[in-house]
């Protein structure tokens, strides 16, 4: 090994210790963190391990009585449609998350490529991209996504994923390039590029290990992004046809009135799943953020 | 103001314009089997008797597209037709035009949006920079976080809890629509009051569900702004703190977060639009519900093309504005 890898590993080792220093010394940012791992495992646990536990055929209209409070046969009761709500609601969390994923890594995915193209390469490939991208952020993600949903005949999972991941790179994009711009110009990369690295040496081995807090973040801003857009469009009725989610089980309690008919145990638990998601990815994204900016850190 | 930061901000607004309305066009055209024509079945399956005459909308469907004329045809067309406000006729309401729709809509959603979104970005501003102020009441440290939390879920939850709690447990406010039914609009004092009354729970869910937002930004901006030498300089000057808080802290916290109101624009406009949903309201968001319902396309359409047009403009109109409030932009750009 030359001085000058030596020189860039040491680099990096030494930032990855300090961020793990850091965490370890400020109490509230690893409690947030902690706080937001904890609630998105009860989610996830309940996603894998919950269908297990479950007859599907209860999910099924007409499969129990319809429009039950919940009781010792039906924890969560049932819809109008004699549908059980608990076995929904242990389908339905697995496929919103589905969603949420295959948009997230979509979505990542291109804002990953396309930010390391624009901050590495710069030039006329930085400014059509961001172009693209500072445009493309200004419109309303949903507007977009309604149009697609409401031409597309038999919406399934994964083409909903997709949908959500056309919006979901932006942010992204911005976040990597700001990044590569920064790193690009630090002092080991200078060295690895004197050492006669290649250019796509020093992207793969020097600029992406260092990019990896910011990819996290971004990675959970993205899925938490596209599980919003994804519910939303649930919620107005353009979700999947054939699979129960959280947001298609909102939208069939808003089409029955159940709020106005005091079924609470309808919309109640989609909604509080819900929840759980969105304030555990909250938690999670400010305690990674303030590993991936420790100016934050150091503020707060 | 230099030109090439109008120039490039011209640009930008007409590229949005552009690629929405390409896509507004290309994406039905792409997708295999015809959302029109399927909402048409549809209709016809459902009702059993025809209630539409469907021959009329299927020719006036034709005469819009020239389905027999080749794609660029179509496609200059579409953009004629843009510029002409003709955005096609309802499928359900046939034949009211589209923009008819459009117009009568805009004012509920705009009026819904402005007043929330002044009363929970100045609220939110406020309490944000009360936090990372020393001199604060503790019980602020106690009571904002919640909303910060709050401010993660989405509005139409937030929309749905609060429909329950203030519509059903306690009847104190309608469930839904936008004035009474049985009133007839007019300008005067009992319909605003009647207006207003409709508007207060839609506004709370858009407000709850943002005021944490605003704390979060502000707060951050504020600590770092504490912490600048000419705050210690007003400090010891002997100042008053009221009078160092407010012109020397907040005013220049508040220019950060009016990108940060440009740049979240767009999110608070969709979830506007899911609140209007749930409360049936008339505003964009209410019809657009509607008309998913019914596959009214064209209706679907018209409203995607308009929600962006609208914020297209109102972003082009704050980054015009935005430099006469920064000097920074104004010579830098």
């Amino acid at each position: 090994m030359s001085i000058a890898t030596a020189m860039a590993a040491s680099g990096r080792r030494s930032f990855s210790t300090a961020a793990l220093r850091g965490i370890l010394r400020s109490p509230r940012m690893s409690s947030s963190l902690v706080a937001g791992l904890v609630m998105l495992g009860l989610v996830v646990l309940l996603a894998l391990f919950g269908p297990r536990f479950v007859n599907a055929r209860l999910a099924a209209v007409g499969a129990v009585r319809p429009s039950q409070a919940p009781s010792a046969q039906y924890l969560l009761g049932t819809d109008s449609q004699g549908r059980d709500m608990l076995t929904i609601m242990v389908l339905a969390t697995p496929q919103t998350l589905r969603i949420g994923l295959i948009a997230g890594v979509v979505g990542m995915a291109i804002g990953l490529s396309l930010g390391l193209l624009s901050g590495f390469f710069g030039g006329a490939v930085d400014a059509v991209i961001r172009v693209l991208a500072d445009s493309l952020m200004t419109v309303p993600g949903l507007a977009i996504m309604v149009i697609i949903a409401a031409s597309v005949g038999h919406m399934t999972v994964e083409l909903m994923g997709l949908t959500v991941a056309a919006l979901a790179w932006m942010h992204p994009t911005r976040a990597i390039r700001s990044q590569v711009l920064s790193i690009r110009e630090r002092s080991y990369v200078s060295v690895a590029r004197a050492n006669g690295e290649s250019e796509l040496g020093i992207l793969f081995r020097e600029v992406m290990p260092n990019l990896v807090p910011y990819i996290a973040a971004s990675f959970v801003g993205a899925v938490s992004g596209a599980i919003l857009a994804a519910v939303g469009l649930e919620a107005i009725g353009l979700g999947p046809n054939d699979v129960h989610t959280l947001g298609t089980t909102i939208y069939w309690s808003e089409k029955f009135s159940a709020v106005l008919r005091g079924q609470w145990w309808w919309w109640g638990p989609p909604i509080v799943a819900i929840s759980f998601i969105f304030v555990g990815m909250f938690l999670l994204s400010s305690g990674l953020d303030r590993i991936a900016n420790p100016k934050l850190r150091m503020r707060t | 103001m230099p030109i090439d930061y109008v120039a490039k901000r011209t640009l930008q607004l007409l590229l949005i314009v552009f690629i929405a309305v390409t896509f507004n066009f290309l994406i039905p055209r792409m997708i295999p089997g015809d959302p029109v024509e399927s909402a048409l079945q549809t209709k016809i399956a459902v009702s059993g008797s025809v209630s539409v005459d469907v021959q009329a909308v299927a020719a006036a469907y034709r005469a819009k597209f020239g389905l027999d004329k080749p794609l660029w045809l179509q496609y200059l067309n579409y953009w004629g037709g843009i510029f002409g406000r003709d955005l096609g006729v309802s499928l359900v309401d046939f034949p009211q035009p589209v923009i008819e729709k459009i117009q009568s809509a805009v004012p509920w959603t705009l009026g819904l949006l402005v007043l929330s979104t002044v009363i929970s970005f100045t609220l939110g501003s406020i309490l944000g920079a009360l936090l990372a102020w020393p001199r604060a009441p503790r019980a602020l440290h106690v009571l904002v976080p919640p909303f910060m939390l709050l401010s993660s879920v989405p509005f139409f939850l937030l929309a749905i809890v609060l429909v329950f709690t203030f519509s059903v447990i306690v009847p104190w406010f309608p469930p839904g629509g936008g004035f009474d039914p049985v009133s007839i609009l007019r300008f005067d004092l009992t319909t605003a009051l009647d207006v207003g009354y409709h508007a207060v729970l839609p506004a709370l869910a858009l407000v709850l569900g943002s005021v944490g937002f605003w704390a979060l930004g502000m707060r951050a901006m504020m600590i770092s702004i504490l912490g600048e030498d000419y705050i210690t300089f007003a400090d010891s000057k002997g100042l008053p703190p009221q009078r160092v808080f407010l012109w020397y802290g907040m005013r220049n916290a508040l220019l950060p977060q009016i990108t940060s109101l440009a740049i979240a624009l767009g999110s608070i406009l969709s979830g506007a639009v899911l609140v209007e949903a749930i409360f049936n309201y008339p505003g964009l968001g209410g019809i657009l519900f509607t008309a998913i319902a019914g596959k009214d396309y064209f209706v679907i359409q018209g409203i995607v093309l308009m929600l962006i047009f609208a914020l297209a403009l109102a972003l082009f109109v704050v980054d015009l504005i935005y430099p006469l409030v920064d000097p920074r932009i104004r010579y830098q750009a």
